[in-house]
């Protein structure tokens, strides 16, 4: 029977199937932080049980590493980080601690070691797991007990996840980037309407991004309710994968692609529901609201809640407002902000900096402006200072940190201050997530590093020396309405 | 974890769809390494404003949530529903939750009921109408009965069946782990490990 990735990956990992149970799925890679590990280690204690597969697992500092050279300061926060190396440390678990050059934000530690591969299953206690899924692998993100039952068996009970195709068709225009793509899709089908499903990624424009990029579209799947994201894998996939520390090598490798290059849904293959997307009508897009549905193109103005056919989201749009302190029909591009953030595990890879820093490059972050960039890993980091990014962002009046989740939850010491607006990468713009009272805006690197360049919402075309891409700007009106419209649509 | 069959407890109203998990509770509230103490955080930013409805002395024992969709999207801290119960909640109704928020909620023993929208429109108006009222959530009958209101909910079987009998997910699968370990001996070899050689 033809079937899609994502029933092929899933049957692949069936350890056992019985009417009226959910079907028990072998875990090929586990991942783990500091916040949603302690009280599954405990568990195991408690129960006076082992980890079943420590070479399938793997640690990492991330959530609540300061991003400013020295320890941690706040002492809850280093309770927990060191909670985290006794317990890595008692189960033999293999852990990259603050510091190590293989440290960095979990989800993207495990890509460019290599050890996300095509057709795996990955879990990690953390809703942006989906970010593995650009490889061709099931990835999703599990809450702490499910972390504990991995832990003790490297297993799953799931029922499966239907299945969502979003064709995104066409090229994308220049200055369009994976970050507009994901947030478009999500402003079309709501916060909720992934809901149960793994989306699949496919279409022309799909195909044309690098895997980092890939990597930015499925982190952000958890944002439109789905489990997980998927993107066949391909040459671009098996070219980054080749020559990693954890890729396979010699008859493994050719083994392994010839595997790899079965992993697509087959072409009679059908979806329990499928969007579609034209690439070619999107613009850089942002968020205006507190949930990352509510955006719409940055050529737009802020909805006017009255405008929303249905009455949750006119509420919904209502409160977003009051706590985003913004007025109705106020262009987008004349909100001011205080704080930039680049970095995260949506955007804090090496072409996310490269693209902030090609933006920056010889201008001045505006007065009153803060702009952060926080490289994804040390890794990124290391690459990022090798080719004088580093030196770019701060010439230009950015701080340049060290790696970790930082602004994006603000568990660590990078918060906004109440009342205070940000551009930022990052992938949610909940109430209260950069900081109590912060107020988020969801943006690309090219658009939050215009932004902190004009001091308001801007994408690269709106400065002195517009690079090529300009034009997209014109095509906005007709997106703009079918934007609009979508906000309030469902799946 | 215990067997949950039936509970009657005072309903609270929560007029708010999309209650994310950074609503539920902050980041800065994660960083325990316990199971409990977690009601500290709940709904922190929201208990600042006087009038939010858990501040209200009619509501303190409160022990059902009636929420509007959405309810639970976004992060999968489990410290979500750890912080409903801490604060003593045993069942969230909403007409559609969040995949992980839902199955954690599982795990922990919390309800998920899944009621219809205009239903919980009703019982929305007889909380408002009735403050402090209490109502029933029959897992056995799959209903909710507020005053003269009987809503019947949606939740899987599997989900019902153990939290009927309140048994713990590893313990079930440990009992097929000749299973898993046969699996074990099946997998390809190129697949990586996280040890180097």
């Amino acid at each position: 029977m033809a079937g899609t990735l994502a029933e092929k990956v899933w049957d692949a990992h069936v350890v056992r199937r019985a009417e009226g149970e959910p079907d028990l799925l072998y875990i090929d890679l586990h991942l783990l932080h500091e916040v949603t590990s302690p009280q599954a280690f405990d568990g195991l204690r408690l129960a006076g049980r082992r980890v079943r597969r420590p070479d399938l697992t793997l640690a990492t500092e991330d959530h609540n590493v300061p991003t400013t050279p020295g320890p941690i300061t706040d002492p809850v926060s280093k309770v927990q980080v060191e909670t985290l190396r006794r317990n890595c440390e008692e189960f033999g678990v293999r852990l990259y601690p603050m510091g190590d050059a293989d440290q960095g934000i979990v989800h993207v530690v495990g890509p460019q070691l290599g050890l996300t591969q095509p057709g795996m299953t990955v879990v990690c206690g953390d809703s942006h797991t989906s970010t593995h899924g650009a490889f061709g692998a099931l990835a999703f993100g599990i809450g702490t007990s499910e972390v504990e039952h991995v832990l003790a068996t490297q297993t799953l009970p799931l029922k499966p996840f239907r299945t969502l195709a979003v064709n995104v068709r066409g090229a994308l225009p220049d200055g369009v980037t994976a970050k507009d793509v994901v947030l478009a899709v999500i402003a079309k089908i709501g916060t909720g309407g992934g809901q149960g499903y793994v989306i699949e990624y496919r279409g022309e424009a799909i195909e044309a991004l690098s895997m980092e990029a890939r990597m930015t579209v499925c982190n952000m799947s958890i944002e439109a309710g789905a489990r997980a994201g998927m993107i066949a894998p391909d040459q671009t996939t098996f070219d980054y994968l080749k020559g990693r520390p954890h890729a396979p090598t010699g008859a493994d490798w050719d083994a392994a692609v010839a595997e790899w290059t079965a992993l697509r849904s087959d072409d009679d293959a059908v979806f329990d529901a499928e969007v579609d997307l034209d690439a070619t009508e999107l613009t850089p897009f942002v968020t205006w609201g507190t949930n990352p549905g509510q955006g719409l193109p940055l050529s737009e103005s802020v909805p006017d809640p009255e405008s929303f056919a249905d009455e949750s989201d006119r509420l919904a749009a209502a409160n977003a407002l009051a706590y985003m302190g913004l007025e109705a029909g106020t262009p987008l591009r004349d909100i001011k902000v205080d704080t930039v953030f680049v970095g995260s595990c949506t955007n804090g890879r090496i072409e996310d900096l490269r693209a902030a820093a090609a933006v920056v490059k010889g201008h001045q972050v505006a007065d009153g402006v803060r702009m952060l960039v926080v490289p994804g890993s040390a890794k990124v980091r290391l690459q990022a200072e090798a080719e004088g990014l580093d030196t770019v962002f701060t010439e230009a009046g950015a701080e340049w940190r060290l790696p970790g989740c930082s602004m994006c939850l603000g568990m660590n010491p990078d918060t906004l201050a109440p009342g205070e607006r940000s551009a930022s990468t990052s992938n949610r713009n909940f109430e209260g997530r950069q900081g109590k009272g912060g107020r988020t805006h969801l943006v690309s690197p090219l658009v939050a590093a215009a932004t902190a360049i004009r001091g308001t919402l801007s994408s690269p075309s709106d400065l002195d020396a517009p690079p090529p891409g300009e034009l997209a700007s014109a095509t906005t009106g007709a997106t703009a309405t079918a934007g609009a419209t979508a906000t309030t649509g469902e799946a | 974890m215990d067997a949950f069959t039936t509970h009657t407890g005072v309903g609270v109203p929560l007029r708010r769809s999309n209650v994310d998990t950074d609503q539920i509770i902050p980041a800065e509230y994660l960083k325990r390494v316990t199971r409990t103490g977690f009601e500290d955080g709940l709904f922190a930013a929201w208990r600042k404003d006087e009038s939010f409805v858990l501040n209200s002395p009619v509501y303190a024992n409160g022990s059902v949530l009636v929420a509007g969709p959405d309810f639970g999207t976004g992060s999968s801290r489990e410290h979500a529903v750890w912080a409903l119960m801490n604060w003593g909640f045993r069942v969230v109704i909403s007409s559609r939750f969040a995949d992980i928020f839902r199955g954690n909620s599982g795990k922990q023993g919390l309800l998920t009921a899944i009621v219809s929208q205009d239903d919980v429109e009703l019982i929305w108006k007889y909380l408002e109408n009735n403050p402090g009222a209490e109502i029933t959530v029959d897992l056995v009958s799959r209903t909710v009965h507020a005053g003269e209101i009987v809503a019947p909910f949606e939740i899987d079987d599997y989900t019902r069946w153990r939290l009927l009998e309140g048994l713990d997910d590893i313990g079930l699968t440990l009992r097929h782990e000749d299973e898993v370990s046969k699996f074990e001996a099946s997998r390809p070899t190129h697949k990586p490990v996280t040890t180097l050689a």
